[in-house]
């Protein structure tokens, strides 16, 4: 069968990473592709050089066999590439008909023709099965609604490739329903539509084939009907599950079950972002919160840390309850929380390395009473040795270290304050080989002294390898426990795939 | 102490410039001489005249280095000087109107602090509110006219001398050195500068960012109530439209002639106060050097887009460039011969 649109090839490099490495795309007229991958594995990447929001570094991209070479968006849109975002890019302070026919309005004596845009406009919804008034403001109607008439704009004016990027992420199982419908009408007219989403259910409810992207390269492309949500998501994360479970060898610690009790979070949660849960933490331990991106791993450690008010639930130990409703209160409880985005929530980049590690400590200490400069180079060189923390020295710009060495700073910082319960959300990610397994023999070290720590990873061996147990979160929900022999690849794959009837 | 002078000297060297250029011109002008018990000279002149903005940018600098602008300055300057006289004129006596206008100054900062810190405008927008309705303000206290009193004690914090020495001047000086060493002999100042630079990351590291952003537009509502109290006791009267007006703009410059970034972080007051001498040298040696005066604000624009420019980091990177590329012509390479015949 011929391609509606060919990729063969695509590269394309920024500095100091390789985005997409000879990446290989087919879709067909006719039908719904899904692409899919974690974060970072190149999906925008790939979608921005389709639309010509970047220029590729090498690859071939053919639409109807002719090779085409898009420099900008709306030179994709008129070789026929429609793109439809998550957040709705059209302007709700016009109205309906003003959005569909922006940039060609039909004129009228070099004015806009105001009766003949809206007949236009609902020409063009015509077939969407929407009974709206053109006339009104489009920030009026819901977001479902506002997605379709961007799809209806994007198939009029390209009319080949639709690109939908989360076009569901904000929608209610209704909309969603009434947006396929959509889609599929489409797909029947035999437009090609590439469908970007991280929910699986959609994917397999919708789509016709996927292709799997991991790390910069096409993993996979295959049916949709000849997958199980297991193979796919061992796709994505990059594990072959048997494989994995016979190799390998976890940790197990016999004194595992008389740790005493540390913190008890007692039905913590926040409608709309994660359900109410239970989670005791115990003396020295490390529990592993393993699920896919947006499933509520994050949040998880918000609402204990007090980033975000919870709604619901507190924390108490064997004092009483503990105050964690903001991060100065958690931090007087003794909590600790290296962030998963260590640039922008964890290094204070300008600041020296020195000030970077004292500063929970003085911000706990209050401003009046300084730490001495004596004690702050103590504590630093201190920090840069024990943690092996690269840098020409305490004084250094924290902005100028690699990765690695600034999540060891963000880890020293917490440590200097010696906390009790310290949350690292994804502490390896973006770090290179020898500096993970550092942090990873340091998660260990801390613990033999007493604290706990609660780990968040995508890396699914990384968390077996550091864990005593492991938390499954899947849509916003705590949904399993592992411990002891059970904490397994599998198993945790199996949680996060497991649809909510099939998973006791 | 080595290092306070490396981050000062481009300042100084700039002042050292402007100060020379000047006495090309006038050669008088480093002239000073002691008469009745008081120095008296242009230079002294400068640090005089230059009180205000030197006030106001050790204020500004505190602001700036939040990542935040206060354009409030010159008209809390009218509110305090007003308060100030008011206060006067109704026989309060010295110390209560002083009092008075530094509460008021406190008070102004505050309102800023809320906006920003609580509600969250963006600081130009929330300083733009009071900046344009406090003049109404000060106006309502004035009663619309000129409020001015004959007060000697009050109008010695304008124009009285101590240890010979203008009190503007030595007051801007004093003030510099006290929140300098409030900056630094306490955590404060790094504090400051952590949630200029990364606000959430500090917040996520617990410091109190939303007390200490309300307290950094107090500490510049104060300075605004000192700049106040000086223009109004200099001239020994308020003027709710006048006084202080654009001044909050040779604040912002007198920061940046400092070397200060308007993307907050790392700050030094010691550079921001040279920056308003610096901007006050050049007021008072245009005038002296007699060009006509329809030329002063050219001139003047020219000279700080001079000292602006020479500051650059980005003409440093530059300035090496051109050089490197002058050294490489002189060694030509067959590639960048071809690469030139391709782009005409």
């Amino acid at each position: 069968m011929p391609m509606l649109l060919t990729i063969r090839s695509l590269s394309k490099s920024f500095p100091g990473a390789r985005a997409l490495d000879q990446v290989d795309l087919d879709l067909r007229a006719g039908e719904v592709h899904a692409l899919l991958g974690e974060n970072g594995a190149g999906k925008s990447t790939l979608i921005k050089c389709l639309t010509g929001a970047y220029r590729r570094d090498s690859g071939e991209i053919r639409l109807d066999g002719a090779a085409i070479s898009p420099g900008s968006t709306s030179e994709a849109q008129e070789l026929g590439i429609g793109t439809v975002y998550q957040e709705v890019n059209l302007l709700p302070n016009l109205t309906v008909a003003q959005n569909l026919t922006f940039g060609r309005e039909p004129r009228r004596f070099g004015l806009v023709n105001g009766r003949a845009q809206r007949e236009e406009a609902r020409r063009m919804l015509s077939g969407y099965g929407l009974d709206i008034d053109v006339g009104r403001d489009l920030g009026t109607y819901s977001v479902a609604i506002q997605q379709i008439v961007a799809i209806a704009r994007a198939v009029e004016l390209s009319g080949k490739v639709l690109i939908l990027d989360e076009p569901t992420a904000s929608l209610d199982a209704e909309e969603t329903r009434m947006l396929f419908g959509v889609v599929r009408s489409l797909r029947d007219k035999g437009l090609g539509i590439i469908f970007v989403s991280h929910f699986l259910d959609q994917v397999f409810e919708l789509t016709d084939r996927l292709t799997v992207l991991r790390n910069g390269q096409k993993i996979v492309t295959e049916e949709t009907a000849r997958l199980d949500r297991v193979k796919l998501i061992e796709h994505m994360l990059g594990r072959e599950l048997a494989e994995v479970e016979d190799a390998e060898r976890r940790r197990t610690d016999p004194e595992a079950k008389n740790r005493s009790e540390l913190i008890r979070f007692e039905n913590l949660g926040r409608s709309g972002l994660v359900q109410p849960f239970d989670l005791a933490v115990h003396r020295g331990e490390v529990i592993g919160l393993a699920g896919l991106l947006g499933s509520g791993r994050t949040e998880t450690a918000e609402l204990m840390f007090g980033v975000r008010a919870a709604d619901s639930g507190k924390a108490r130990d064997e004092n009483g309850d503990v105050a964690c409703g903001n991060p100065r209160e958690a931090i007087g409880s003794g909590f600790g929380f290296a962030p998963e985005d260590r640039k922008t929530d964890g290094i204070v980049a300008d600041l020296s390395v020195r000030e970077n590690i004292i500063l929970a400590l003085q911000a706990r200490r209050g401003w009046a009473n300084p730490i001495p400069r004596a004690e702050q180079d103590r504590l630093a060189d201190a920090y840069i040795q024990k943690l092996d923390i690269r840098t020409s020295g305490a004084d250094k710009a924290v902005g100028d270290l690699s990765g690695g060495n600034q999540q060891k700073v963000v880890l020293a910082r917490w440590l200097a304050m010696n906390p009790r319960f310290l949350i690292l959300d994804e502490p390896t990610r973006g770090i290179d080989v020898g500096a993970h397994a550092e942090i990873l023999r340091l998660i260990h070290q801390i613990t033999g002294e007493g604290m706990s720590i609660l780990v968040i990873s995508s890396e699914l061996d990384e968390l077996i390898a550091v864990s005593d147990r492991i938390i499954v979160v899947r849509d916003r929900k705590h949904v399993a426990e592992l411990t002891g022999d059970d904490v397994t690849t599998g198993a945790i794959v199996r949680a996060i795939a497991a649809d909510d009837g099939a998973h006791k | 102490m080595s290092r306070f002078l490396a981050r000062i000297a481009p300042q100084l060297v700039t002042l050292a410039a402007i100060v020379v250029l000047v006495t090309l011109f006038f050669p008088d002008f480093i002239q000073i001489s002691f008469e009745r018990g008081r120095f008296v000279g242009p230079i002294i002149d400068v640090l005089k005249r230059g009180a205000p903005v030197a006030l106001l940018a050790i204020g500004m600098t505190l602001v700036i280095a939040t990542r935040g602008i206060d354009l409030s300055v010159g008209t809390v300057m009218a509110i305090t000087g007003a308060v100030g006289a008011w206060a006067i004129a109704s026989g309060y006596g010295v110390v209560p109107a002083l009092l008075l206008a530094m509460v008021a100054g406190l008070a102004c900062g505050l309102w800023n602090g809320i906006l920003v810190a609580i509600i969250g405008i963006q600081p130009i927008v929330a300083t733009l509110i009071l900046m344009t309705s406090g003049r109404g303000v000060a106006q309502l206290i004035t009663e619309g006219r000129i409020l001015t009193f004959n007060d000697p004690a009050f109008a010695f914090f304008g124009s009285g001398t101590l240890l010979g020495i203008p009190f503007p001047a030595v007051l801007w000086l004093l003030l510099a050195v006290a929140v300098t060493l409030l900056m630094r002999r306490t955590a404060l100042g790094m504090l400051v500068e952590a949630i200029g630079i990364n606000r959430a990351a500090s917040a996520l590291a617990g410091v109190n960012a939303r007390v200490l952003l309300i307290a950094v537009y107090m500490a510049s509502g104060l300075c605004a109530a000192f700049a106040g109290i000086v223009a109004t006791a200099d001239i020994r009267g308020a003027d709710a439209n006048n006084a202080g007006l654009w001044l909050e703009l040779d604040a912002i410059l007198a920061v940046v002639i400092g070397g200060n970034s308007l993307l907050g972080g790392r700050f030094s007051i010691a550079a921001s106060v040279l920056g308003a001498l610096i901007i006050q040298t050049i007021d008072t040696g245009i005038l002296l050097a007699g060009f006509p005066s329809e030329y002063n604000l050219v001139i003047k624009a020219g000279l700080v887009l001079l000292i602006l420019l020479l500051q650059s980091p980005n003409l440093a990177h530059t300035w090496r460039f051109l050089r490197d590329e002058a050294m490489r012509r002189r060694e030509p390479e067959p590639e960048l011969h071809t690469r030139k015949e391709i782009e005409p």
